[in-house]
């Protein structure tokens, strides 16, 4: 149905086939097909001339005009505006408007497209959002104040807000929860883009419920549950890199108080570690991480049969302090507790 | 040839086999490995999480030191080579903030200019000494093996911190490798995904499950042994394989190597001069074949 709505009219066609270049190459797409009605997805090949400028939303759009108009896909703006078109192509998420076939495939590979991961399909290349909103929704993604509003406006600082229009900048594609490899080994983790909008309103100063947010989101599903795999940043396709997001999100909540879990035990073991002999004590980081008995029983057989292969921990008494572990400890005294407003982890762009 | 060896806490504690092995195949290599006593952890991601100028400057008297030494540094782990990657990058980026954390390095002496290249065994083998001298010095083709390649996140991503623009083929550098030892590459899915390591404490379900996802995946597409070259995988892959295997539901039994495990193998190396009998997962049967 989708699919035929977006048809391009006679009139659209004809001026955009007067800007395309003359020069047309060939392109031979893998594209994955799934039909509710049939019981599993398979591939189906298509080979067509596309101009050279084409991007893989072009040529899928002229599949389905001249080759096959049963091919599902959403889009819209065609211009990574809109964020309808994120597929999966070759192998990662991408705005399949944003990606010149030419690119995919220089010496006329095929090009691999498959549906957004991590949400159900529904047809081809067509996913179901209802679990991405709903985990925007579960950070309530709205402005909570407090007390009677201003006489005309709020009043913010301009470097409040700084950080703000990265995040603002999510135009909601799904790209970062397609490949979030967390959420793909659990589906309850709230993923990326929830995240990095969470993070929108903890640092926003018109909000007062921040310390409720950082708390909620300190639970299961929540910031400790990322692994830093660098997907989502890998992925945004307006870099908005949700992982620096999620990682302020923990400082955040470290510095509001919420030191009661796991994510924060282990981070705080493993700087003390590092600050008293330079080097890692992992035997210590281990067992210190857990709060719980049981989490550190769990441990106990995976110790144990190092033991038994002959691989002694160098834990507690037994870990030294590394040659130059002064200078590593001078600097964690004259580091470690800076102020850090407005230090931001960059992961670095792709300029 | 010589690099600033850079050996990262993993191998001196809980993975000595990959120290040892490591020792053994850069003999065969003739590498030269003056190393990097006096560094400090890199932090491992979670520092620069806490803190990221304090790892940076951690991070900056590490590579002055290899600046010192006039040699591009080597890592033997994925995570030490991804972080310290970042943090190079971060300083050569900003002049200004080489220039201050320089200021915080100053009473040790130490000082960092933004020269070093930090390189990744892997890269070392593939990259300088070459695909075609590694198979001059196999002795063993282990063309009985099929190995599944797991990388590990941090060298893999973020792709234009890690060169891969201008070196895309680095992308299957541990498959080339893997080819050039005589073995056979498995492909899966999880050859490039992450192994659970970084949520083990926070989410040990959630990690081992990651684990055993990937395990089963190469175990079930026909693989004699995974290879890594990030110790931190292989800390789960292999230390908590049992474990995974309760999660997942499935039988597990794949032994999981380091890189310079089967380097070595291939090389002619005694397994136990490769540590091989200190891996959790038993590797005895895995070195018959390999040898038979």
């Amino acid at each position: 149905m989708l699919s035929r709505e977006f048809t391009l009219s006679e009139a659209e066609g004809k001026h955009l086939a007067g800007r395309q270049p003359k020069e047309t190459m060939n392109v031979n797409l893998n594209v994955k097909r799934y039909d509710p009605d049939e019981r599993s997805p398979r591939y189906q090949t298509y080979t067509i001339d596309v101009p050279e400028a084409a991007t893989v939303l072009d040529a899928l759009i002229e599949v389905r005009e001249t080759k096959d108009e049963t091919l599902a896909l959403r889009c819209s703006c065609r211009s990574s505006i809109c964020g309808s078109c994120a597929m999966r192509i070759n192998g990662r998420a991408r705005l399949a408007c944003k990606t010149k076939a030419i690119d995919m495939a220089p010496a006329g590979e095929p090009i691999t497209v498959e549906p957004a991961g991590n949400m159900p399909v529904l047809k081809d290349l067509i996913v179901d959002f209802e679990v991405f909103w709903d985990k925007i929704k579960a950070i309530k993604p709205w402005l909570q104040t407090e007390g009677p509003p201003p006489e005309r406006e709020y009043i913010v600082p301009n470097e409040a807000m700084l950080n703000l229009n990265t995040t603002v900048a999510c135009i909601m594609c799904g790209a970062c929860v397609s490949d979030c490899l967390s959420l793909e080994a659990d589906p309850n983790f709230l993923g990326p883009a929830a995240l990095a909008k969470a993070y929108r309103y903890v640092g926003d100063p018109r909000d007062a419920h921040k310390e409720e947010r950082l708390r909620e989101l300190c639970g299961a599903g929540g910031i400790w549950d990322c692994t830093h795999c660098f997907n989502c940043v890998e992925v945004c396709p307006k870099e908005v890199a949700p992982m620096d997001w999620i990682i302020e999100l923990r400082r955040e909540a470290e510095v509001a108080g919420n030191i009661n879990y796991n994510g924060v035990r282990h981070s705080k073991v493993f700087a003390e570690s590092v600050k008293e002999s330079a080097w890692l004590d992992e035997g210590r980081l281990a067992l210190d991480s857990f709060g719980d008995i049981g989490g550190k029983l769990a441990m106990v057989p995976v110790g144990l049969r190092a033991i038994m292969k002959g691989k002694m921990p160098k834990t507690g008494p037994f870990h030294y302090k590394r040659p130059g572990a002064e200078h590593v400890h001078r600097l964690f005294e004259e580091l470690e507790h800076k102020d850090l407003k407005g230090i931001k982890l960059d992961t670095l762009d792709a300029e | 040839m010589q690099y600033a060896f850079y050996p990262g806490c993993v191998s001196k504690g809980g993975a000595p086999e990959l120290y040892q092995s490591t020792m053994a195949v850069a003999g065969k290599l003739g590498l030269e490995l003056p190393e990097l006593f006096e560094a400090s952890c890199n932090g491992a991601g979670v520092l620069s999480e806490r803190n990221p100028e304090l790892a940076d400057t951690l991070n900056a008297r590490t590579l002055g030191m290899a600046e010192e030494l006039g040699l591009p540094l080597m890592n033997i782990c994925s995570t030490c080579h991804g972080v310290l990657s970042q943090s190079n990058a971060r300083l050569k980026k900003d002049p200004a903030y080489l220039a201050r954390v320089n200021e915080h390095l100053k009473p040790e002496g130490v000082q960092y200019k933004g020269t070093t290249e930090v390189k990744h065994m892997l890269w070392v083998l593939v990259e300088d000494l070459g695909l075609d001298k590694i198979k001059q010095l196999v002795v063993k083709p282990l063309g009985n093996l099929s190995a599944a390649p797991f990388y590990g996140c941090y060298i893999v991503r973020p792709t234009w911190v890690l060169g891969y623009d201008e070196k895309p083929q680095r992308q299957h550098y541990l498959e080339d490798l893997i080819g050039a030892l005589g073995a056979h590459s498995v492909e899966y899915q999880g050859f490039n995904k992450c192994c659970g390591f970084p949520v083990l404490t926070m989410n040990r379900e959630n990690a081992l499950k990651m684990t055993g996802t990937h395990v089963y995946d190469a175990q079930t597409r026909g693989a004699d042994c995974m290879v890594t070259p990030c110790p931190l995988c292989h800390l789960n892959l292999d230390g908590q394989q049992t474990d995974a295997a309760g999660v997942v539901n499935q039988q597990l039994n794949l032994p999981v190597l380091h890189l310079p495990q089967l380097v070595g193998l291939a090389f002619g190396i005694p397994a136990k001069e490769l540590g091989l009998n200190k891996n959790i997962v038993g590797t005895r049967r895995l070195v018959e074949k390999a040898l038979g």
